[in-house]
């Protein structure tokens, strides 16, 4: 909201002493926040009042004319302008040599195309006066303003300052200049007070209007008067001046008139043409769902039983109450007498109403917040006293009240102690109270000991006040609401500060610290973060995936309306535009949420139904207990949540995801995890599969997915190389980590290790994981590392078949091993592996037997590492 | 000694010495020509296989020293210290000639090996975490060390858990704050993404007794078109404290501690009146830079005495505050990002700088 330091000094006429920066400060500390304060009418030093003698064109320049000019001093001053909108006689405003003008323009005599320019002449742009103006046309001064004198005397406009203020929804009295005054006035000590309208009332009493109120909690009073002699004209200079600057356009002096009461007061008035007002009879009550009404910009409106009406003697609508007038009744340049209304609305109608239709005003914003059930009358008559001066209309005697339901409000009870205790104050009862009085607040004693009790302190203990709310702060109801006030008024910036104690140890939790590993892992595997949108469009969806899919209901776009259930999308999206710039080794991971009604049962896991994904610590009991506590289930219930660890490698292959996802979890310390080759939806039918962990179960449960991005998928995003991918759901992963036995440390052997090397030719259907593990098995327990290190296809064995050789290290902690023990596990390995129908390579792979203690390593430099 | 040795070596002792003096010719003899052979060596091995040859167990050298035994015994230590000094002598020629050859040895070995270590090859990537991360890493870590633990929230939540118990009834005007979007679960407008992590505040607060000490991190979510300043997400972190005897100046002086720690020296801090339905005192809270001017923050203040009911907890016995503000920003800040999409574009040449 604007509000000008002169209408401020309207109220509280000590405010036009203060330094303006001083005046911004408390505003700002007092919670009406400065957006902007703009120092007006400092454009004016050196700019002069001067009278055109004659205009004649630049003899080298069409753009430009010359002006003859007198500034008072009796002789002509050429000047060269860019506008022609003046004429001789015109007075004008001339910025002289050293004005400053137009936000820095230094003036001096200079010449133009080779003709002398003594100043410039102005526009209002160029003056900084708040005039909206677009054309580049010069100020056209008064003609009575005095040659050489300073404009700003022509134009009545000292020095002001303009405050942008930022008004929070809880402060309606600071909707208008007055209540901005008495908030600083309050602050600064100085007197405030709302001058009674001078206004004469003129010739008979006016027609009874006879006014129902159908809807009495809608409705708290309705006010109307009426003015005769009514000619809707432009309003003076110094009016439409003053709406300008405050940020309204100038319509007519009966709407402009209406506005300036409502910047100044806070009530927004309504004036309807009376003789369009059948039988005098007025009436409000709620629309009819369906209903039709014209509104002032000519739309035709329907309504519904939510939105307030005033109607006429027909029951027919004139004005959607407090939102706009009707077209029916408009004051227009016929209107001869009208009747102005100042109502108060329920806000949260007005607010609905508004909404719903787009009409938000000035007017309904004031309504909405809550109008001052007090000030109508006075801003009738303030209405009429400057449509008086303003030679408008003038007004009627006889006033119509009508009143809605009363909300009378009481006194609030407030402990003195209790304030102090939530502001970390220690003010005395009677600093409270000079702190509120200011604001309009009547404070008395409502018992509790007297201040002068001798308890050692600030002679509060127990004191309690009874303080009553003003009309105007309808946000104030309750003991908080003072204790706030009595806050804002002391100044937040007084409190002092001080950093708590309590009893509590900060930390992470076990499963917040192994997410942070997890991350740094995967930065350590030269992985980078990204982050996707988690809004996917329609068409993004897998056709199995639309029924469980949670979309939005009110989406700005549909390519942003339904929540992922996974990762893959938004990652495959970023894979897409990091190839699209020729970037195509991408290797990304993003952790996050995803939603589901019912998420497929390779991402299910135990997550608690309802409220998942909030694996963190506190939270993940904050969601079960909530659900069942009673209290929280008038939350309802909610879909399917979980937090998803996805990792994409651009130009890689599966392997290399398989590896990524090994590595994360043995450096989570997750022991058995593992893969299993399966076709999974969306991913490369042969290059995918299931990620394993905890595989003390006997199969491992799954927990997400891996593969090849479908190539099909692939071509749609226009990538050319293979995409490796997996995703899986990282709560469950966690939890797994934590309920593995702790790691306890094993002391290294002090006995020699034995390696063997064993090569089989396997077919191509079987997994090696699944030899590996028969293998690993069959090793028996001396078996303290087991490796695949070659995979060999091709001239040497036949179609269908791969050879795999394996390292297998054979360790004891209590002696060494015997060549025999050895021979042996390797015997059961052979067996166990030919009883799955698989025999060791022929010819080359000869299994060797060596020992660790005979390893040498000379000195060989010539491969590259 | 003499006996053991011949003995060992039989074979060996046919060298014979008629006198000390000729003994000591011979000797001389043997130290001219082992010059010689030292001299003539040109590595290391072949000055092993030299070595051999002049004082090895088949030596001329070790032939003559077994023949001191059938010497005289008063000629017996003359003749030996002639052995000794022969070999000593012959073992210092060695021993020098060994040094310089390998030193050549190992010169022309290292050049063998020379590596230049600007023959860099491949790209340089490492992993990066993204600086929403890094900067929410920074934050809970902060807190953290003031007592502090980190809760969060699902990012759908209940009407209830985002405004009704936050002190926004239905219908209220500051729900309209909010540009809230909705889900098609449940009753029209009964669930929606999260428009603020304060219900993380109402789920904690209802699950466990106080004191309570959490911020909560997270995104949060609003219908907005983006643009260089609006996302449709965002990262938020809230703080939430309640305990005995809580007040604003615990809230004023938890800001300033985050303030200096987070933004360094010289930074300061200040609330001013605000207004929101579940906090009263309200506060923004503004950070001073050392120049002098303000850079607007977040939203803070003392929670409301019916959020404290509405989730069970006494507001007679228990206070407190909680506050909140954006990370994106910060990160921005931190970093000089001036467009927020660039956050969430996945452009490898944005990830990588950080």
């Amino acid at each position: 909201m604007k509000v000008l330091l002169s209408l401020l000094g309207n109220f509280a006429g000590d405010l036009l002493e203060q330094d303006p920066n001083t005046l911004s400060e408390h505003l700002s500390d007092l919670g009406l926040s400065v957006e902007e304060m703009v120092i007006l009418g400092a454009a004016f030093n050196g700019v002069v009042v001067a009278k055109v003698l004659d205009l004649r064109p630049h003899p080298d320049a069409d753009r430009i004319q010359l002006v003859d000019v007198d500034d008072g001093s009796g002789t002509a001053r050429q000047v060269c302008c860019g506008a022609f909108n003046m004429q001789v006689g015109d007075l004008v405003p001339l910025a002289t040599d050293g004005a400053v003008v137009g936000g820095g323009l230094k003036i001096k005599h200079r010449k133009l195309r080779g003709e002398w320019s003594e100043g410039m002449l102005c526009s209002a742009e160029e003056l900084e006066l708040p005039i909206d103006n677009t054309e580049p046309e010069i100020l056209i001064l008064p003609g009575t303003a005095e040659l050489g004198s300073n404009v700003s005397e022509a134009l009545d406009l000292k020095h002001d300052v303009l405050f942008d203020l930022e008004v929070n929804p809880n402060r309606p009295d600071a909707m208008s200049v007055a209540g901005v005054a008495r908030d600083l006035a309050a602050r600064l000590g100085l007197s405030f007070s709302i001058p009674v309208p001078n206004v004469v009332e003129i010739g008979e009493v006016a027609e009874q209007v006879s006014i129902t109120i159908d809807e009495p909690d809608f409705c708290r009073h309705f006010t109307v008067r009426t003015m005769r002699d009514v000619k809707v004209e432009s309003s003076p200079v110094w009016l439409a001046k003053q709406l300008l600057a405050l940020g309204m356009r100038p319509v007519n002096s009966i709407v402009d008139i209406s506005n300036f009461v409502m910047l100044e007061l806070g009530q927004p008035t309504h004036a309807f043409d009376l003789d369009y007002i059948n039988n005098n009879t007025l009436a409000v009550r709620m629309a009819r769902e369906g209903e039709q009404l014209v509104t002032l910009d000519g739309e035709t409106r329907t309504l519904s039983a939510q939105d307030g009406l005033i109607v006429g003697s027909q029951d027919e609508p004139l004005s959607l109450a407090g939102v706009m007038g009707g077209a029916s009744t408009e004051i227009s340049e016929s209107t001869t007498t009208a009747l102005i209304e100042a109502a108060w609305w329920d806000p949260m109608t007005i607010s609905r109403t508004s909404r719903r239709l787009g009409l938000r005003s000035e007017a309904s914003a004031r309504f909405e917040r809550g109008v001052d059930p007090e000030i109508a009358e006075m801003a009738l008559l303030r209405f009429a006293e400057l449509a008086t001066q303003v030679g408008t209309a003038s007004l009627a005697p006889g006033t119509v009240i009508a009143k809605g339901s009363e909300r009378p409000s009481l006194p609030v009870r407030v402990r003195v102690d209790r304030v102090n205790a939530t502001l970390g104050t220690e003010l005395a009862k009677e600093k409270m109270v000079e702190l509120l009085e200011p604001m309009g607040f009547e404070v008395g004693d409502s018992g509790g000991a007297e201040s002068s009790a001798s308890d050692g302190g600030n002679g509060n203990t127990g004191a309690i006040l009874s303080v009553s709310i003003p009309s105007w702060r309808l946000d104030c109801a309750t003991e908080i609401d003072i204790t706030e006030e009595v806050g804002r008024a002391y100044g937040y910036s007084r409190i002092a500060k001080v950093v708590p104690l309590f009893d509590q140890r900060g930390g992470l939790s076990p499963s917040q610290q192994l997410r942070r590993k997890a991350a740094d892992m995967l930065v350590g595997m030269g992985l980078s973060e990204v982050m996707s949108l988690p809004f996917l469009a329609p068409q993004d969806l897998r056709d199995e995936d639309h029924s469980n899919a949670i979309l939005l209901t009110n989406p700005l776009v549909s390519e942003e309306s339904v929540m992922r259930q996974s990762l893959r999308e938004g990652m495959t999206k970023i894979a897409a535009y990091n190839h699209a710039r020729r970037i195509a080794d991408a290797r990304i991971f993003e952790i996050g949420h995803v939603f589901s009604a019912e998420f497929p049962q390779i991402f299910a896991g135990d997550i608690q139904k309802g409220n998942t994904g909030t694996s963190g610590g506190t939270s993940s009991n904050t969601a079960e207990k909530t659900n069942t506590s009673g209290k929280g289930s008038e939350g309802g219930s909610l879909p399917q949540e979980s937090e998803h660890l996805g990792v994409l490698l651009c130009g890689a292959e599966v392997g290399d995801a398989v590896r990524v996802w090994l590595r994360l979890c043995r450096s989570l310390g997750l022991t058995g995890a593992s893969v299993r080759n399966s076709e999974q939806p969306g991913l490369h039918p042969t290059r995918s599969g299931e990620l394993l962990i905890d595989a003390s179960h006997k199969e491992g449960s799954p927990v997400g997915v891996i593969g090849e991005i479908d190539p099909q998928v692939l071509e749609k995003h226009d990538i050319s190389s293979p995409v490796a991918y997996f995703e899986t759901n990282l709560n469950q992963v966690l939890a797994t980590r934590k309920q593995q036995e702790a790691l306890r440390y094993v002391s290294p052997t002090k006995f020699p290790s034995s390696d063997i090397d064993l090569a089989f030719v396997v077919p191509e259907e079987m997994a090696a994981g699944d030899l590996k593990a028969v293998l690993a098995n069959a090793a028996g327990e001396c078996l303290t590392g087991i490796t695949l290190f070659d995979i060999y296809r091709g001239e040497q064995l036949r179609e269908g078949v791969r050879s795999l050789a394996f390292r297998l290290r054979f360790e004891a902690s209590d002696r060494t091993l015997t060549d025999e023990e050895v021979a042996e596990a390797r015997l059961r390995c052979i067996e166990a592996a030919k009883e799955m129908g698989v025999s060791l390579r022929e010819g080359s792979a000869e299994s060797k037997l060596h020992y660790s203690n005979d390893i040498k390593k000379p000195r060989k430099r010539s491969c590259r590492l | 000694m003499s006996a053991e040795f011949k003995d060992e070596f039989p074979n060996e002792a046919q060298a014979k010495a008629t006198s000390v003096d000729d003994l000591k010719a011979q000797l001389g003899e043997i130290v001219v020509a082992a010059r010689a052979a030292v001299a003539e060596a040109t590595s290391t091995d072949a000055l092993a296989e030299t070595k051999a040859e002049l004082l090895g167990r088949s030596s001329h050298l070790a032939a003559l020293r077994s023949a001191i035994g059938s010497f005289n015994t008063d000629d017996r230590p003359e003749a030996g210290r002639a052995c000794n000094e022969a070999t000593d002598e012959i073992t210092t020629l060695m021993d020098a000639r060994h040094n310089e050859l390998a030193q050549v040895e190992r010169t022309a070995l290292l050049q063998t090996e020379r590596a230049d270590l600007t023959e860099i090859i491949g790209d340089l990537t490492v992993g990066h975490s993204h600086i929403i991360t890094q900067t929410r890493r920074t934050l809970e870590d902060l807190f953290v060390g003031m007592g502090y633990t980190v809760a969060d929230g699902p990012e759908i939540d209940t009407e209830w858990h985002n405004f009704t118990a936050l002190n926004f009834p239905l219908g209220h005007p500051a729900r309209d704050m909010y540009d809230t979007l909705y889900v098609n679960w449940g009753k029209a407008m009964s669930t929606m993404l999260r428009t603020h992590t304060s219900p993380v505040q109402v789920r904690t607060m209802t699950s466990q007794p106080p004191p309570i000490a959490v911020v909560a991190p997270g995104r949060c979510f609003r219908r907005d078109t983006a643009d260089a300043t609006h996302m449709p997400v965002f990262h938020q972190i809230e703080g939430l404290l309640i305990d005995r005897n809580i007040n604003l100046g615990h809230l004023a002086g938890t800001i300033e501690a985050f303030t200096t720690a987070f933004f360094g020296e010289g930074f300061s801090s200040r609330l001013r009146p605000s207004y929101f339905p579940f906090t009263e005192p309200s506060a923004e809270f503004d950070i001073q830079r050392p120049d002098g001017s303000w850079l607007e923050l977040g939203g803070c203040g003392m929670v409301h005495p019916n959020v404290l009911e509405a989730c069970g907890i006494d507001p007679e016995e228990w206070t407190g505050f909680a506050f909140g503000f954006g990370i994106d920003r910060l990160a921005m800040i931190r970093y000089g990002v001036d467009d927020l999409r660039d956050l969430w574009l996945g452009d490898m040449r944005f990830l990588r700088q950080f």
